[in-house]
């Protein structure tokens, strides 16, 4: 029941960030729903990683740093072109 | 150390020496980028001699291991990036003539070789999202290196939706590990079952991909993001890495998920690919610049591509379908070494003219005489006129779909080829005028002879020579 709970809720996270990314045109809610999705996902990879296994299958959780670390570069890049577009529109 | 290794770490390691070398960026990047070419070129002396390559990392095999392997699809495409990325590098190194835009160049240029080779070369599930990820942001990040606002923020845009993408190929990847605990593609493809979970992995996945392959009606960022970038960086863009995402989307259809593809399935992408190929073309036509029209035709051409999946089908395996897959992937590395010349060639009118307006470009023909002819040549590849690679390939495609009974996909791709024709010899038809001819053919080498040299491959090269291709596929020479 527990897995499924977990499961269940990373499903909505990723609805509920999917959602946010195709409505709010700003840059900055974009990327918090964008990171809204990637949490959801991450939650139901670390759901399924205990799935009655003592000790918990480890691959997951790999998977999941691996994403981290993919998701804090990507919204990395995205802020840093975003202030540089702030500034080039200031200059005009 | 093994071919399929260095494929990978020679760009990565290129990258991080012009990184920490900023001020040699350049003499790095190009000497990388001729030992990237090499090991390519090894990996494919390598599947020609023994057919499919594997190699385990770090000694530990799958589930738990992750694999790198070849075969001759990937060793195509692996081909395709290492002659583009290295034409295109060639005149990078003329197109950027700044200390600064050499060093911010080049690092990111082999990063997304990197990412590309990686790709091609994957064997798992997660190591594709990773050099999927890797890809997508080293591309968005090359594409707004002019940093003028619509360069920015058409490459934000960009990379917001690659990031969507991902993403939902992620979630795909996800239910896969849930359902056969494994994303070793091999083990994956062996055990898949016509039941929910995978064909919702399969249609996820295809989601995220189709995002980034700018699949119709999925295109609306490439135009401005392709158009905007630095004209090597918009020929890597559109021959490569919207390939990689449909090189991708045809390894899960016509391999791992093979069994599962249902004809209303294959059927739909072949719809879509039909929409692409119609609203691309005629886009292609109606546009005002040069790279637009490139762009746009990119669209129609990953559409083109589609329209083989309806048609591999349900096509038990044998001659047939490998001469199909053999067909789709010559039109592919035509199309992308067209579409690499004919954006570099682009790129050196935009810069001798100031602008790249159609209208305007009279006279092009005789203060270029030899990127004239790379437009001209580049365009005969994408009309697919004999006898460059896209013919043969459209020729067994119209063959398959008249055998097959589905004659409309013939009439999709006849009006494809009507209005690329027509958007080719528009822009033609503008580049001469009445000026004095020049006695100068090439009036700068090192950035119109890459152009030409590619666009001179799509033409002459694989269609006449496209028999190595076959063997290379290990398909029989009809």
């Amino acid at each position: 029941m527990t897995p499924l709970l977990y499961a269940g809720a990373g499903i909505a996270l990723f609805s509920l960030g999917l959602w946010g990314f195709l409505v709010q045109a700003a840059l900055l809610r974009k990327l918090i729903a964008f990171n809204i999705m990637g949490s959801g996902v991450f939650h139901l990879l670390i759901a399924i990683a205990e799935r009655g296994e003592q000790p918990p299958d480890p691959v997951p959780h790999a998977l999941v740093l691996t994403g981290i670390v993919v998701a804090v570069s990507a919204t990395a890049l995205a802020l840093a072109m975003g202030r540089q577009l702030g500034e080039e529109q200031e200059h005009e | 150390m093994s071919s399929l290794a260095l494929a990978v770490t020679l760009p990565l390691l290129g990258a991080l020496l012009a990184t920490l070398w900023p001020g040699r960026a350049q003499p790095l990047g190009l000497a990388a980028s001729l030992l990237t070419a090499l090991a390519s070129a090894w990996v494919i002396a390598e599947v020609w001699q023994a057919g499919a390559l594997r190699l385990e990392l770090g000694g530990w095999s799958a589930p738990l291991g992750i694999a790198l392997v070849a075969d001759g699809f990937s060793a195509a495409f692996l081909g395709l990036s290492a002659l583009v990325a290295l034409g295109s590098g060639l005149y990078a190194s003329t197109y950027f003539s700044t200390r600064e835009m050499q060093a911010r160049f080049w690092p990111l240029w082999l990063l997304l070789w990197a990412a590309l080779n990686a790709l091609f070369l994957a064997g798992d599930f997660f190591n594709l999202y990773v050099t999927l990820e890797l890809l997508g942001l080293t591309a968005a990040a090359l594409g707004a290196l002019g940093a003028t606002p619509e360069a920015l923020r058409a490459n934000l845009r960009y990379l917001l939706i690659g990031l969507l993408g991902s993403l939902t190929y992620l979630l795909g990847v996800t239910l896969i590990y849930i359902a056969h605990g494994t994303l070793d593609l091999a083990l994956v493809g062996a055990a898949i079952t016509a039941g929910p979970v995978d064909a919702t992995a399969l249609a996820l996945m295809t989601l995220g991909l189709a995002l980034k392959a700018a699949l119709f009606p999925l295109h609306g960022w490439l135009a401005p993001a392709h158009a905007n970038a630095p004209a090597p960086v918009s020929a890597a863009l559109s021959a490569l890495v919207v390939k990689a995402a449909f090189y991708l989307i045809a390894r899960l259809w016509l391999d791992v998920f093979a069994p599962l593809i249902t004809p209303w399935a294959a059927s739909l992408m072949g719809l879509l690919g039909a929409g692409a190929v119609l609203w691309g073309s005629w886009r292609a036509l109606r546009a005002e610049q040069l790279k637009v029209l490139a762009a746009y035709s990119t669209v129609a051409q990953i559409g083109a591509l589609c329209l083989f999946l309806p048609l591999l089908q349900g096509l038990p395996a044998g001659a047939a379908r490998e001469q199909l897959v053999a067909a789709l992937v010559l039109m592919a590395l035509t199309h992308g070494l067209a579409k690499s010349g004919l954006f570099l060639a682009a790129g050196l009118v935009q810069r001798a003219a100031g602008h790249d307006r159609i209208a305007e470009l009279g006279g092009t023909a005789q203060r270029l005489p030899a990127t004239t002819f790379t437009l001209g040549l580049a365009g005969a590849a994408l009309i697919g006129l004999p006898p460059s690679g896209a013919f043969i390939g459209k020729w067994l495609l119209i063959e398959a779909a008249l055998e097959r009974g589905q004659w409309w996909w013939v009439v999709v791709l006849a009006l494809g080829t009507l209005l690329s024709a027509a958007y080719v010899f528009r822009v033609l038809s503008r580049a001469f005028n009445q000026d004095p001819t020049p006695g100068r053919f090439v009036s700068e080498a090192r950035t119109e002879l890459p152009a030409l040299l590619l666009a001179l491959l799509a033409t002459a090269g694989l269609g006449l020579a496209s028999a190595p291709l076959w063997r290379l596929l290990g398909v029989a020479p009809s």
